[in-house]
């Protein structure tokens, strides 16, 4: 039997979630209070388990790397959140719902999640309203919605291009609301750099407070993940700069299985880098994609500004291959295909690395006021970074890493496969499959904290009752802080001669080529030869300057760069392992005549959860299979 | 094809809270024009640790102006000389060839320097755990729908919660007051009807708590100068209506019970 048990309930796929929480194990209201739970993360995930926790009245510690919880990299999400609440009348529903999700992910999520995400995500809607979340009403009112990333239904909720913003201020004003009344103990600026076991249990953590150093334990019933993911293994990617693998990576080494490594999500509408020095890229709303047209020059290394070629030396190369979908084909779709013609020599721009996103056609039809209003503050942002105007000449787009679908494996009470350790949000591998719906990471990261957490964890808790969390004397703790206190050492004594940056740097490049948006076996074995090579130079020869006793923002990065090497050497085995194409991961090999995806449902209909077996030992490979009940699997088409 | 520049920086560096800090000079050159003002700043943090000197610490997360975290005076000005902009935003293209430019962590007593350009500015969350929310459990709110919200208030409530927490208003004010964060975060929440049943507790606890940290208003507008999202100052008299009414509303309230 397969050691991972996803616990999922029987029944009826629509009344599993609503049984379950009859069937499962509670903890009286009076006793809440004898129990401690541990968060990590205060971002959509975090805050909304937190707040929830202690208004249930369990205690809780919440710890942040951030100066203020308000800063989680949620806060940067525009487009919006999904919830079949059906206001619009358009024919949507719950399962409508789950099964877009499931589809989209290309088959490789758990029937049972999916459902139980779409069942909650219309009481995410109310909860954030209540708290005063400003969603975009209509003139009578009532809440708008609109369609998102290629969705037949309009289910999106939003608050201008801000909707990460007002969500994440609204689970963090239920956060701070209970900081007020002493039901939550947070500690902003404290990374989590172990977590600690005692008989096979997670019992606790080690932090490293950023500002003076000091390495610190605190233990309670249960520790919950909620640290974000992990598209910064690119180095290059629109994620924010302190995202990191650090606490999913630190987890994993304590037991917990990593699941389905290589499913990342490339999002096609970025602004390219503009030279070396650049750490960051900017995500351009997919929205743009309605109006805009897509094209490259005919020609290799045709550097006339846009205006210059004419028509007949343009190609249109969405258009042109999916008649049906054109410009709205869905992300993974529009990312490889600008790579194709990227990599032909017919990128655009001052280093050759971008596709023309074109408003010529749209402006000349609706006028350039319909557009301002449409599009005004994406434009203004576009001309604020690259220095050009949009009105004037076509914008410059290339795909970057936006998101990434694995994370810690978690059954479906959110536990990892370590007792008394939960993870949530997008730290986690659940709900997404190989690819993810746009507007579907705020959904699920709220629902995570809001509206299963705080059921399941019961569940574990209830049995416990009257055990008191291990002391922090226990020398379960000592051993971890002197593991973080070896690290620390470490870095600050190597000494070498180059940044941490840099080495993050040539790491992205290694895994943007040989992970990124297609991959074959060639370029996976030359990264899983390259990486381990690189990260040797990493520990010989990095410098860290400064000591561990203040804020050391090089020492930070050091732990964090060293966690994504180990990571993408996992991307690369199991995208190696992965003989198919599905969602975010395309195999050259594994493609139909037209140039697609194609899928191997026979034998890779599953999930691929990776253990630890030390440092020196290669992680073994477990499987999770997954069983379609209530959908039947097809291939996508687009054309 | 972008233009490359050289420039001189006198950057402030303090190694603790409690030590003494001093200005530094340092040559930056062959910086893009292309480059972002923190992008800059990594160039030089690059060149420094290299050579084994600490490079300058200064903070920054999304990048794209929303999460607040970045923050620097430039020349005196809070977030530098772009309106509307947040120092993660401003671009080398706004400086020219040769400029000397100064830059200083937030200037306020109650932001006290952790290092370099990095400041705590705790006080604001504090401001927010006194009364900076809605009172509502999880699972307890009703239909999304089943209150209508006129566009036009809730269009205003989206523009106080714009806010993104930066400190600027309170760096940029002479008497480092932070009038228009704590506006920001009471209107948005004393605009909407969810909010109207702590709106005067809320007033109340919100102001009292920001006078224990910060100075008192007098009306500058620089806060308003300096703000990356533009937020309005009429949200600041908005508020101090509601102050003065919350007094006599909340000692109304108390000798009912
Ligand atoms: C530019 C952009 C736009 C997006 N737009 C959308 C959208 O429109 N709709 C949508 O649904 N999704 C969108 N997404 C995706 C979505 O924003 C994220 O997936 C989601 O917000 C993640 O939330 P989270 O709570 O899991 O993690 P995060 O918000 O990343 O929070 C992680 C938390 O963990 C803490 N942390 C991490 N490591 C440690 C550690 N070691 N110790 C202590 N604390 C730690 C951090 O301080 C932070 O508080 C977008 C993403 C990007 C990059
Ligand atoms: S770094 Fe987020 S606002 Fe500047």
């Amino acid at each position: 039997m397969s050691l991972l048990d996803s616990k999922v309930p029987e029944g009826d796929l629509a009344e599993k979630w609503t049984n379950h929480k009859f069937d499962m194990k509670l903890v009286n209201p009076n006793n809440k209070r004898r129990f401690s739970i541990i968060v990590v993360g205060t971002g959509l995930a975090g805050a909304s388990a937190a707040a929830s926790l202690a208004e249930l009245g369990y205690k809780v510690k919440a710890f942040t790397h951030h100066d203020s919880p308000r800063r989680a990299h949620s806060i940067a999400a525009q487009g919006g959140i999904n919830a079949a609440k059906n206001y619009t009348n358009d024919g949507d529903s719950v399962h409508r719902l789950f099964y877009d999700t499931i589809k989209g992910g290309d088959y490789r999520s758990r029937e049972a999640n999916v459902h139980r995400l779409a069942e909650v995500s219309v009481n995410i809607i109310d909860q954030a309203t209540a708290q005063g979340v400003p969603f975009a009403r209509e003139y009578g009112g009532l809440l708008d919605n609109r369609s998102f990333g290629g969705a037949q239904v309009s289910r999106t909720f939003y608050a201008r291009g801000q909707t990460g913003q007002q969500l994440l201020l609204g689970a963090y004003s239920a956060l701070m609301r209970q900081v007020g009344l002493g039901t939550i103990d947070l500690y902003p600026r404290q990374e989590m750099l172990e977590v600690v076991k005692k008989d096979d249990e997670a019992c606790g953590i080690v932090v490293r407070d950023l500002v003076s150093g000091e390495v610190s334990s605190h233990s309670a019933h249960a520790v919950v993940l909620a640290t974000g993911g992990y598209g910064n293994v690119y180095f290059l990617s629109t994620n924010a700069m302190m995202c990191n693998v650090t606490a999913a990576w630190r987890a994993h080494r304590e037991g917990a299985f990593f699941a389905n490594p290589c499913y990342t999500q490339i999002h096609p509408t970025c602004i390219p880098a503009s030279d070396d020095f650049q750490c960051k890229l900017t995500l351009m709303s997919e929205s743009l994609r309605n109006d805009g047209r897509i094209w490259v020059p005919t020609a290799t290394d045709d550097q006339r500004p846009a205006g210059d070629i004419p028509e007949s030396e343009r190609d249109y190369y969405l258009e042109r291959k999916y008649p049906a979908f054109g410009n709205l084909v869905p992300r993974d779709v529009a990312s490889r295909n600008a790579k194709t013609v990227v990599d032909e020599g017919r990128g655009i721009g001052p280093l050759k690395n971008g596709v023309f996103l074109d408003f010529a056609e749209a402006t000349a039809r609706d006028g350039e006021d319909a557009i301002r209003s449409k599009y005004g503050n994406l434009f203004d942002m576009y001309e604020r970074i690259t220095g050009e105007n949009p009105y004037e000449r076509p914008m410059r787009i290339y795909p970057a890493t936006h998101y990434t679908m694995g994370g810690l494996w978690v059954d479906y009470h959110l536990m990892t496969t370590v007792p008394g350790l939960y993870a949530l949000g997008e730290a986690n591998f659940s709900d997404h499959g190989a690819n993810r719906l746009g507007a579907s990471a705020l959904m699920q990261g709220l629902a995570d904290g809001y509206f299963v957490l705080p059921y399941t964890i019961g569940n574990f808790l209830a049995p416990r009752l009257g055990q008191d969390p291990v002391s922090t004397s226990d020398p379960v703790f000592a051993r971890a802080e002197a593991a973080v206190e070896d690290r620390t050492k470490k870095w600050l004594s190597t000494k070498g001669t180059k940044s941490v940056d840099h080495y993050h740097r040539e790491l992205g490049k290694m895994v943007w080529d040989g992970i990124g948006m297609a991959r074959n076996r060639a370029g996976l074995e030359q990264a899983l030869s390259d990486i381990p090579e690189l990260e040797k130079e990493f520990h010989a020869n990095v410098i860290v300057p400064g000591s561990a006793a203040t804020l050391n923002q090089s020492l930070e990065k050091a732990g964090r760069v060293d966690d994504f090497f180990g990571l993408a050497k996992l991307m690369a085995r199991d995208a190696l392992e992965r003989e198919e194409s599905c969602g975010g991961h395309f195999r050259d090999e594994h493609q139909t005549e037209e140039g697609e995806a194609k899928r191997d449902d026979e034998n890779f209909s599953h999930v691929a959860a990776w253990e630890f077996n030390g440092p020196d030992t290669a992680q073994t490979r477990h499987r999770e299979e997954l069983e379609f009940e209530n959908v039947e699997l097809t291939q996508r088409s687009y054309k | 094809m972008s233009n490359s520049m050289n420039l001189t920086l006198k950057v402030w560096r303090q190694d603790g809270p409690s030590e003494n800090g001093r200005f530094e000079t340092y040559e930056a050159h062959g910086i893009s024009e292309d480059a972002s003002f923190l992008e800059m700043l990594d160039i030089v943090n690059e060149r420094l640790t290299e050579d084994g000197k600490d490079p300058i610490t200064f903070e920054s997360d999304c990048r794209e102006g929303i999460c607040g975290t970045c923050g620097v005076m430039i020349n005196g000005r809070a977030h530098g000389p772009q309106f509307g902009t947040a120092t993660c935003q401003l671009h080398m293209r706004k400086f020219a060839d040769g400029d000397e430019i100064v830059i200083e962590p937030w200037r306020a007593t109650s932001f006290p320097i952790v290092r370099d350009l990095a400041v705590d500015r705790s006080p604001l969350d504090a401001i927010i755990a006194s009364g900076g929310y809605i009172s509502v459990n999880t699972g307890a709110g009703p239909d999304a729908n089943l209150i209508p919200i006129p566009k036009e208030v809730s269009d205003t409530a989206m523009d106080a919660a714009a806010c993104i927490g930066c400190g600027a208003c309170v760096a940029a004010c002479p008497n480092s007051a932070a009038q228009l964060f704590t506006a920001a975060k009471v209107m948005h929440l004393n605009l909407l009807p969810q909010g109207q049943s702590e709106r005067w507790t809320r007033t109340e606890a919100m102001v009292e708590t920001m006078e224990e940290f910060f100075g008192s208003c007098t009306n500058h507008g620089e806060c308003h100068a300096a703000c990356p999202k533009e937020i309005s100052l009429d949200f600041i008299a908005w508020m101090n209506k509601d102050y003065i009414k919350s007094k006599v509303k909340n000692r109304k309230l108390a000798s009912q019970t």
